[in-house]
């Protein structure tokens, strides 16, 4: 009796999570659906799921119409560019909080956070007017700036909880083993939060890659990323959405791609520390 | 050589003093075990000896050169950890020899010198192994292992064996002891275990509150403890004390008699009297512990089976040549 009722709390559980799954996975799965759809069809009641004219026509078009190579270099150079540069300040930074923590410590910390508290529109004015200033409109630059002091409080935040889990006696056994400061760094630190870094840095690239509020307000074209690329085509000519779609799944395609493949690093990641 | 000496050495966190002036003199290859209540500054006094921790005041010397500026790695001594410490991503191998790499020695040096301090402790088959792979008191070989292929001026343990099973510990009690004495290495060990510090130190420090109790042989801290402290702190089951009257005929404010210095008597009419509130028969031993009125509670331990129970009346005599005395002050009073 009490097996069988195991069996069936199993079967419910499994069912309930592959529908909410279904449910969160649906909004893209819809995307790509609508992407090989032709425009008529896109917006036609009932919808088809997946009975309909099958086209890559939605591909041509928005290929021709804007080069999406140009705006994926752009989101690969904002994205990596702003996440290395984050990483090269966080990781120092989170150390010495992690390591040799202050009476003041917790209150940066804290300070810190209290930046993404700020709605990004209260200082869209200030921040625009600077940049004309300094000549950073729509350049790469500019937005590998902008997006790389946005993300940096997480990611200190996250790298100070991992190097948190660090077990202070290790690096003290290496220092007794005679290591630097510096060989600390490479041969014991680094090697230990590995896991950590990869899914801060992960979390960091796909946060810059969809970033919409700074790219879409302070690039138009040369610099323009993904984000800026898509929205051309929610434009004043009225809504596409079959090509709206297509131009959204080539966007979010290498991320998504990249994050597959990253899944289990992604994951183990994100519930570090949680079990011992 | 590792000859350790320490002079007036103090330690203080903000206003809180930790050690309070540390005097010892540690001979070269004895095996020294620091013990006592947990914060009692044991653990710290370790950490300052290995420089994990930079002393408020006083000197280190290790074979007659002041150490308080030099940095840990640069002192000679290693340490095993409590919780062993061992690098996660690295293969015993390479735990073992990672103090030879940053020492720069050659590839092969390093190998020869790791497999043979793996042999020394049956670790050769684990060497490819992670620590994740190995069991308890494989990891904490291991540890040792890293201490001993430095060819240090003396091991420091910080409770190394605290985290392993009864039984294991026994063993390991035995192999750390046994392989000290092989390398003639001097060796600190700290732990809150006298049993532990009865059975392998050559001398124990008895530590309270910062301060030294006693330093000296088990036999004499067993014999001739120095306060009231160190008499209650070593020795198992703990001495009796007594006050008020019976202490004062002897001239003393307390006097103590060790559990298996006291002589039961059934139904005696001369010692002190009681009842028994609990009886443990161990069959080697039976301790008694006897509800004795104005004396308090006392126990007794014989050694062997004694058929006596809960509730029985006993009177227990103390061995007139094992009375300790002590002053109002705590201390010892001898002659």
């Amino acid at each position: 009796m009490a097996r069988m009722a195991t069996t069936r709390r199993v079967v419910i559980s499994t069912i309930g999570a592959w529908f909410f799954g279904f449910l969160i996975f649906f909004p893209i799965l819809w995307m790509v659906l609508t992407s090989f759809k032709t425009e008529l069809e896109a917006f036609a009641i009932p919808p088809s799921f997946l009975f309909f004219h099958w086209t890559t026509e939605n591909y041509v078009t928005v290929q021709e119409r804007s080069d999406y190579f140009h705006h994926a270099l752009n989101s690969v150079i904002i994205a990596g560019g702003s996440t290395l540069i984050a990483l090269l300040i966080a990781i120092p930074a989170a150390w010495s909080m992690a390591f040799s923590p202050t009476k003041r410590t917790k209150d940066i910390l804290l300070w810190m956070l209290s930046t993404k508290m700020m709605p990004p529109v209260g200082v869209l004015v200030p921040i625009y007017l600077i940049y004309k200033s300094f000549g950073l409109l729509d350049s790469r630059i500019g937005l590998v700036f902008i997006l790389c002091l946005g993300n940096l409080p997480i990611v200190i935040w996250m790298l100070f909880t991992y190097f948190k889990e660090i077990p202070r006696d290790i690096l003290e056994a290496a220092r007794m083993d005679g290591a630097t400061i510096g060989r600390e760094l490479v041969y014991v630190l680094t090697p230990m939060a590995i896991p950590g870094l990869a899914s801060t840095m992960l979390l960091n690239l796909i946060l810059a890659w969809n970033e919409a509020f700074w790219t879409l307000n302070l690039s138009t074209s040369n610099a323009a990323p993904l984000t800026t690329f898509i929205a051309s085509y929610s434009s004043p000519e009225g809504l596409f959405w079959a090509k709206l779609s297509a131009a959204s799944t080539l966007a979010i395609a290498p991320i998504l791609v990249l994050g597959w493949f990253s899944q289990k690093q992604l994951v183990r990641g994100l519930t570090f520390g949680a079990v011992k | 050589m590792g000859q350790i000496t320490l002079q007036d050495v103090q330690k203080s966190f903000g206003p809180v003093h930790i050690i309070k002036g540390a005097d010892l003199e540690i001979a070269d290859g004895s095996f020294v075990v620091f013990v006592g209540p947990s914060g009692c500054g044991k653990t710290t006094l370790l950490r300052l000896i290995a420089g994990l921790e930079d002393v408020s005041g006083g000197k280190i010397l290790i074979d007659g050169k002041n150490v308080v500026d030099t940095p840990p790695a640069k002192r000679g001594l290693s340490m095993v950890f409590q919780s062993y410490a061992l690098y996660p991503h690295m293969s015993v191998r390479g735990n073992i020899g990672f103090g030879l790499k940053m020492a720069g020695l050659s590839k092969d040096e390093t190998n020869r010198k790791v497999e043979a301090a793996a042999a020394t402790l049956n670790l050769t088959p684990y060497l490819d192994r992670k620590p994740r792979e190995l069991s308890g008191g494989q990891r904490q070989r291991v540890a040792i292992g890293r201490a001993i292929v430095r060819e240090p001026k003396a091991f420091l343990f910080d409770e190394p064996l605290s985290n392993l099973d009864a039984a294991l510990r026994v063993q390991m009690r035995i192999e750390v002891t046994r392989l000290q004495k092989q390398l003639g290495t001097t060796a600190i060990y700290v732990t809150h275990d006298q049993v532990e510090a009865m059975t392998m130190a050559d001398k124990i420090v008895v530590l309270n509150g910062g301060k030294i109790e006693q330093y000296g042989s088990p036999l004499e801290l067993y014999e001739k403890p120095a306060n009231l402290f160190v008499a209650g702190f070593i020795g198992s089951p703990k001495m009796n004390f007594v006050t008020g009257e019976h202490a004062l005929q002897k001239g003393a404010a307390t006097i103590g008699v060790r559990p298996e210095h006291l002589k039961i008597e059934r139904d005696g009419a001369g010692g002190w009297q009681g009842t028994i509130a609990v009886a443990e028969h161990l069959g080697s031993d039976t301790f008694l512990y006897v509800d004795a009125g104005p004396f308090g509670m006392l126990t007794a331990r014989y050694i062997g089976e004694l058929s006596l129970h809960a509730g029985d009346r006993v009177s227990l005599v103390p061995d007139p040549a094992r009375i300790h005395r002590f002053d109002a002050g705590g201390n010892a009073i001898r002659g």
